[in-house]
């Protein structure tokens, strides 16, 4: 599923005299997010969980799925701004589950990501409905990247709908990419208004800042409300 | 190998020698062993050598013994005091940790290799029947060669040896089957394993022979005759023949159980080898002819020969040529542990159960919470533990697990086996579960915090502990640090079981994710040496927006063969946004192959 050019326009061009970067809209407590990745195989959707957790207290428990390991790679850790990682490779869904569902018992974790390929009958209502309490019950952040899957129903506190955009440039060189921006749109949440925005470290900083919020079509806003 | 070690596990030790001990055999101790030894059987008295600090003292005479066996005799200042006061008390462990009189059991199954084939053949429904002549052959040089025998065989004069075609001369209606001599020394294996129902100490000895320690197991039978009767019994129940001796030596035990199975007490040792042939010194057929031609028929009659012509005579490097050995190993004056393969854990608790049980999860917290008192006591938690389950029909079902740090929670332990016994086969059940910690590593008593807050290491810990005991301990993983600049030798993934944390370095311009392996991409591009305008990868075309690099990391030579190719990364960005690690293996024309191909490493945030 490639995203429509047409709907962004690159940021240098785009009239922004009053979005300032925002601070990332924080959750009220660490839950159970979503993140489904447009394009598959590039690594948005774990930069944008990493990003969330930049004040990351403790290790992070990484689990991926056999497909997940292969079809996108293994986390790089030089890559990885120096968080500690703890990586686990199950072979089924289910087993992402219940690695996920111990790892949330455990509060010296910085937080829990799962990965899961494609459409598991495992991943449902209640499965995520178990992880998003234990989450909440123990103050760990739980992210579950779920690649090449409809969103079906979930209990995840948070779902975002995650696609890469070009990024900023490179101040020295006109020709490479700089800093990486991201469409996030959040398309159902429990705690504040969803929206779509272009998101990315502010350059500044190194935060996530969620600039100027893209307007949602009739549709998309009356599916986020329903 | 200390004298302690040898000991039951199943009674808990004095606190006071609970410190970390080696395990490799250490020879002062095994001399003392020696000593234990020489003063149970009573034999060799010999004048105890006046305190002298420095080396070895020279030996008194009467033990000379110019063979070229090691004489593992403290000196005075190596044994310590506490050593010398003990002597042996009876055969029974003494608690201090002195010297302990050991006893050997030594447990022949003269026809093991028909039998194990007879209850292969029950099973089948094929097995002959008892009074018919059966054995079992080997191909040998000029045919086949019989193995093995049943009794019904044996008394037609049919004999291990021998050749099949002279044997169905004397007997026509034999019965012959091949013999699997690699099975049976599988069998047997398993069958030491099982063996150590009886004591913790367990060893094969040669094709058809258990040996066990059995110090100090034989209270928790009844008594040594009780605990032969159990041993007999058991094995008849699995259809095996056996003859059992228990004696202070490991020599004299293989030598009464196979001449006059029974009880050897430590003073009737002479009385009771004196009049067996010099067959039952373990010696081979040649030396065995040897001292026939000389009349030496009985071990008194060897004995009673001097020391120093024996020696001279059988100067030979083979023990089995060697009778003065055999006799000292036989009279104890030599010492000969018994090798088991793997030392007994120093913590193990056993549940003896009334009758066999399919499921045994219900047995298992009660023994847990006693191994972990045990633990305990002595102030230790384990590392790694292991589940054995026996079975009635002599096989043993195992689990194991491990904790990445020594534990002694009761509940964790028990949760490591979740899910782990499914798999294991009952057979017509389980009659004895032994729950042992394998490693157990000091683990000193900590103050708990006062607002009971779970300490975050140790959850940390017992999580590694079930996702390792769960999945298995190579797919939990950490990254470790490795001295390469090549991106895929820069992180070992190491099992976080045994694995420390140590951080990394961030580097700039390094992908969030890495392909394993590289994955190559059909390029189009301008200049050779430039970057690639346009890829397909995964039969998907995609078009270079932008680009950084080349960033170029030579090969290591000093680890990679010659011909390995540099290497020329690009950081680009498709017309979408995505964003690539690519690399040219290679320079067009550098003489180290073809055309350079291109491959895609990782994926960008």
């Amino acid at each position: 599923m490639q995203r429509d050019p047409v709907t962004w326009s690159p940021p240098a061009s785009c009239p922004a005299p009053d979005t300032t970067p925002r601070k990332a809209p924080a959750l009220r407590q660490p839950s159970l997010s979503e993140i489904f990745p447009e394009t598959a195989a590039d690594a948005a959707a774990p930069a944008f969980a990493l990003a969330h957790l930049s004040a990351c207290s403790g290790p992070v428990l990484w689990i991926q799925d056999r497909l997940s390991a292969r079809e996108t790679g293994r986390p790089f850790p030089p890559g990885m701004g120096g968080c500690e990682l703890l990586h686990l490779q199950v072979s089924r869904a289910i087993d992402v589950l219940w690695a996920m569902e111990q790892g949330l018992g455990c509060p010296a974790l910085g937080a829990v990501i799962g990965e899961v390929w494609g459409s598991a009958p495992a991943v449902d209502f209640t499965a995520t409905k178990r992880l998003a309490l234990r989450a909440e019950a123990h103050g760990v952040p739980a992210w579950l990247i779920r690649r090449a899957a409809p969103p079906e129903l979930s209990a995840a506190r948070e779902r975002w709908r995650l696609s890469s955009l070009p990024a900023r440039p490179e101040p020295d060189d006109a020709r490479a990419p700089g800093t990486p921006l991201w469409s996030a749109e959040l398309f159902r949440t429990r705690f504040r208004a969803p929206g779509r925005w272009v998101a990315g470290h502010d350059p500044a900083t190194g935060d996530l800042a969620f600039d100027h919020a893209i307007g949602m079509e009739a549709a998309e806003a009356a599916r986020a409300t329903a | 190998m200390t004298g302690g070690d040898k000991l039951p596990v199943l009674a808990f030790r004095a606190p006071h020698i609970a410190k970390a001990r080696p395990c490799a055999a250490n020879p002062r101790q095994l001399a003392r062993a020696a000593e234990a030894l020489r003063q149970a059987t009573g034999t060799a008295p010999e004048p105890r050598p006046a305190p002298a600090p420095g080396p070895i003292p020279a030996a008194p005479e009467d033990s000379f013994s110019p063979v070229g066996i090691p004489r593992r005799r403290p000196g005075p200042a190596a044994a310590p005091p506490e050593i010398r006061r003990g002597g042996a008390t009876g055969g029974t462990a003494s608690d201090d940790g002195g010297p302990v009189a050991r006893r050997i059991l030594s447990l022949h199954l003269p026809r093991f290799a028909v039998e194990r084939w007879c209850r292969e053949a029950l099973r089948r429904d094929e097995a002959p029947p008892d009074d018919l002549p059966f054995a079992l052959a080997l191909e040998g040089a000029q045919g086949p060669v019989i193995h093995a025998v049943n009794p019904a065989a044996q008394a037609l004069g049919i004999a291990p040896g021998a050749r099949l075609v002279d044997m169905r001369a004397i007997c026509p209606e034999l019965r012959v089957a091949f013999a699997d001599p690699r099975g049976d020394r599988a069998a047997l294996d398993r069958l030491m394993l099982w063996a150590r129902r009886w004591c913790p100490w367990t060893a094969i000895d040669g094709t058809d022979a258990l040996v066990m320690d059995v110090t100090g197991s034989d209270h928790l039978w009844g008594g040594e005759a009780a605990m032969l009767e159990e041993i007999a019994a058991r094995l008849a129940g699995l259809g095996l023949t056996c003859r059992a001796a228990i004696a202070p030596t490991r020599g004299a035990a293989w030598a009464l159980a196979r001449f006059a199975p029974g009880l050897c007490a430590a003073e009737e040792l002479a009385a009771r080898t004196d009049p067996l042939p010099v067959a039952a010194l373990r010696l081979d057929p040649a030396t065995i002819r040897t001292l026939d031609r000389l009349g030496l028929s009985t071990i008194g009659a060897l004995r009673a020969v001097p020391r120093l012509s024996l020696a001279r005579r059988f100067r030979a490097g083979l023990p089995e040529a060697d009778p003065l050995l055999r006799l000292d190993q036989l009279s104890g004056r030599t010492p000969e542990p018994v090798d088991s393969p793997d030392d007994p854990p120093r913590f193990a608790i056993q549940a003896r159960l009334a009758e066999p049980v399919l499921d045994p999860l219900p047995h298992l917290p009660e023994l847990a919470r006693a191994l972990c008192a045990a633990l305990a006591a002595e102030g230790f938690g384990a590392r790694r533990l292991a589940l054995a389950l026996y079975r009635t029909d002599g096989e043993v079902a195992q689990a194991q697990a491990a904790t990445s740090r020594p534990s002694r929670d009761p509940d964790h332990l028990l949760r490591l086996f979740d899910g782990r016994l499914d798999r294991l086969d009952p057979g017509f059940g389980f009659d004895l579960i032994t729950l042992a910690a394998l490693v157990a590593e000091v683990l000193p008593d900590r103050q708990r915090r006062l607002d009971h807050a779970a300490e975050d290491a140790d959850d940390l810990a017992r999580l590694i502990d079930r996702l390792s005991a769960r999945f298995g301990p190579q797919t939990l993983t950490r990254p470790l640090p490795a001295p390469s600049h090549i991106p895929e030798r820069q992180v070992l993934w190491r099992p976080a079981l045994h694995a420390v944390c140590r951080p990394f370095a961030p580097r700039l311009h390094r992908p969030l994710r890495l392909f394993e392996p590289p994955e190559e991409v059909q390029v189009l591009y301008a200049v050779p040496e430039g970057p690639p305008a346009q890829f397909l990868w995964r039969r998907q075309r995609l078009r270079v927006a932008r680009f950084a690099g080349p960033e170029r990391i030579a090969p290591e030579w000093w680890r990679d063969r010659p011909g390995t190719r540099l290497r020329d990364y690009f950081r680009i960005e498709d017309q979408t946004g995505r964003r690539f690690w690519l690399y040219r293996e290679g320079l067009l024309g550098d003489g180290r192959g073809a055309e350079p191909r291109w491959f895609l490493h990782g994926a960008f945030a």
